[in-house]
């Protein structure tokens, strides 16, 4: 245990500066690779996922595809999607993969969160919910650009994929990595996932005629702690996902510069009647009682 | 609005101030003058619920950081967070029913153009009385009550967006429903704080209004001479002179030795 850290928080929604301590220890970014050209859809990982994370299955409903639900769920943060995909000549790609939080460097959720430390983001890149801090506001759900957060109406909380904090946080890689039977799926550095991403894209464009093999690691969010290896890199939305993923402007403009600015004019309003109480005083019905005379009368303005 | 509609609007308050009128009732003591019946306090005091209610549990949602000593009141974060658009919708109901009951006398006239032009003399206190023309309701009344009308209609749309959420609407349409339905409550926040100063400490005699439902007639024409012309027939100037005199030879004289 002693060679062991503990996580460190990088960002804290709700909250401004980072925690103490922030870079006393270096964290490696971790990075989980997906390369959906391998993905068999055994669906390994969606088992893992529930069973590491103590999340009973509960009835869903067959949409004549092979997927097991037609999207993630509160308690279903792992699934793999079966895309057809029909191309230009005629030929069919049956596309398979593993959607979850991609862990964004630039979360919108994390920037959407009002309520204080519900949503974590740690110096390793992993994105965390903690539900005791969570107000059920789904503010979250229009910041993410992938569709991940997921509302519980039992509880009133909000929840998604942890990246497993807490076996990363022990050195372990993620549940779904350890089921993997393909190697499909990797975890790692960040650096050292972007490589082999890019080695395998290049295997892909090189030896297999994937002309457009490449790796899917969106800018647009600053990059993502999960990443993918696709056939066709320049069209993502055949795998369901974004091409560009984007975070509301609004919410970062509202959230640093409106927030505190109005917030002090509504304040205003509150020093203002005080201050205009203060020195001006009251106005009262007409006729007032004639006003003192003499030398205790006090200062005339 | 044709002709038909406001009549069946008036139809309408007229039923609902003669149905509170039987449930309760308002004294008026000699030197007094009826100002709000029973009706319009109902709707006033249970807008004010609603909209601190309302308020209380936005403040959780808004502020995490600095409100949520408020959120156990109301059962945490997430039941806040949950009755929130309860709140909203009872404010909205019963702000709805009062922008109704006072259409009529909030509709803006030149006189109030006029009021708010000398904004500065009534802020300042220079001016002790309130021009002659300043009727039931003055020009900052009627804006601010337009104001609230505004906010309604902008927490009723927004409100809705962000009820539902982004699996409903989209994500951009909720972004922006939330930053609007903030600025539309820091405005009403802002203005409340001044509602309630005027209403109590600031011009004294005006809380009564709201709770007995009578005023005296020394406060009718100083702050709204021209209703106090309208309802007692009287020159409020005239009337204020007279006191004036009454007062002056009450006061005792200075002692003789």
């Amino acid at each position: 245990m002693a060679d062991r850290k503990a996580l460190q928080a990088e960002m804290i929604s709700g909250h401004s500066g980072a925690s103490p301590g922030l870079g006393m220890q270096r964290d490696l970014e971790v990075c989980k690779l997906v390369d959906t050209t391998t993905c068999i859809g055994c669906k390994a990982c969606e088992v893992a996922c529930a069973e590491w994370n103590d999340m009973p299955f509960t009835p869903t409903t067959f949409d004549n595809t092979y997927q097991t639900m037609p999207e993630t769920r509160w308690n279903f943060w792992n699934l793999i999607k079966f895309n057809e995909h029909q191309n230009p000549d005629g030929t069919i790609q049956w596309l398979m993969r593993k959607d979850q939080c991609m862990h964004c460097a630039d979360p919108g959720c994390l920037a959407a969160c009002p309520a204080d430390g519900a949503i974590v983001k740690y110096a390793n890149g992993i994105v965390d919910f903690n539900q005791e801090n969570c107000i059920g506001c789904e503010f979250c759900v229009s910041g993410c650009p992938f569709e991940i957060p997921r509302f519980n109406p039992m509880t009133k909380k909000v929840y998604k994929c942890t990246l497993c904090s807490d076996r990363v946080g022990e050195g372990l890689e993620p549940a779904c990595i350890k089921a993997c039977p393909t190697g499909c799926l990797k975890f790692g550095s960040k650096d050292d996932m972007k490589y082999i991403a890019e080695e395998r894209a290049k295997q892909l464009r090189d030896n297999f005629g994937w002309q457009n093999a490449g790796v899917y690691d969106p800018q647009s969010v600053g990059g993502t702690h999960v990443i993918y290896v696709l056939h066709d890199a320049t069209d993502p939305e055949r795998y369901s996902l974004p091409k560009n993923p984007t975070i509301p402007w609004s919410y970062t403009v509202w959230k640093w510069l409106f927030k505190p600015v109005l917030g002090t004019f509504a304040l205003f309003g509150f020093l203002g009647v005080i201050a205009h109480y203060i020195t001006s005083g009251p106005r009262v019905a007409q006729p007032e009682p004639p006003e003192k005379e003499g030398p205790d009368a006090g200062i005339n303005v | 609005m044709p002709a038909s509609t406001s009549s069946s609007v008036e139809r309408f308050d007229d039923k609902a101030r003669n149905a509170f009128e039987h449930a309760g009732k308002t004294t008026v003591y000699r030197g007094e003058l009826l100002r709000h019946p029973v009706y319009t306090r109902v709707l006033h005091w249970a807008v004010a619920l609603f909209f601190f209610l309302a308020l209380f549990t936005g403040f959780g949602i808004y502020l995490p950081w600095l409100f949520r000593w408020f959120t156990p009141f109301f059962g945490g974060g997430p039941l806040s967070r949950v009755m929130h658009p309860y709140f909203g919708v009872g404010f909205v109901f019963c702000f709805g029913l009062q922008a109704l009951n006072w259409l009529k006398p909030m509709i803006w006239t030149a006189a109030d153009s006029r009021w708010m032009r000398n904004i500065k003399g009534v802020v300042s206190g220079e001016e002790k009385m309130d021009p002659p023309d300043t009727g039931f309701f003055n020009a900052g009344q009627k804006v601010q009550f337009w104001e609230i009308v505004g906010g309604c209609v902008v927490y009723l749309i927004t409100g809705v967006v962000l009820w539902a959420g982004a699996r409903t609407f989209g994500r951009i349409p909720v972004a922006v429903s939330y930053v609007l339905h903030d600025i539309s409550a820091l405005i009403m926040l802002g203005g409340i704080f001044i509602h309630i100063y005027l209403s109590t400490i600031g011009e004294p005699g005006t809380f009564q209004s709201m709770i007995r439902g009578a005023v005296s007639e020394a406060w009718a024409w100083t702050f709204h001479p021209a209703w106090y012309k309208q309802v007692t027939g009287r020159d409020p100037q005239q009337d204020c002179e007279e006191a004036r005199r009454k007062m002056n030879s009450s006061t005792k004289p200075p002692k003789q030795s």
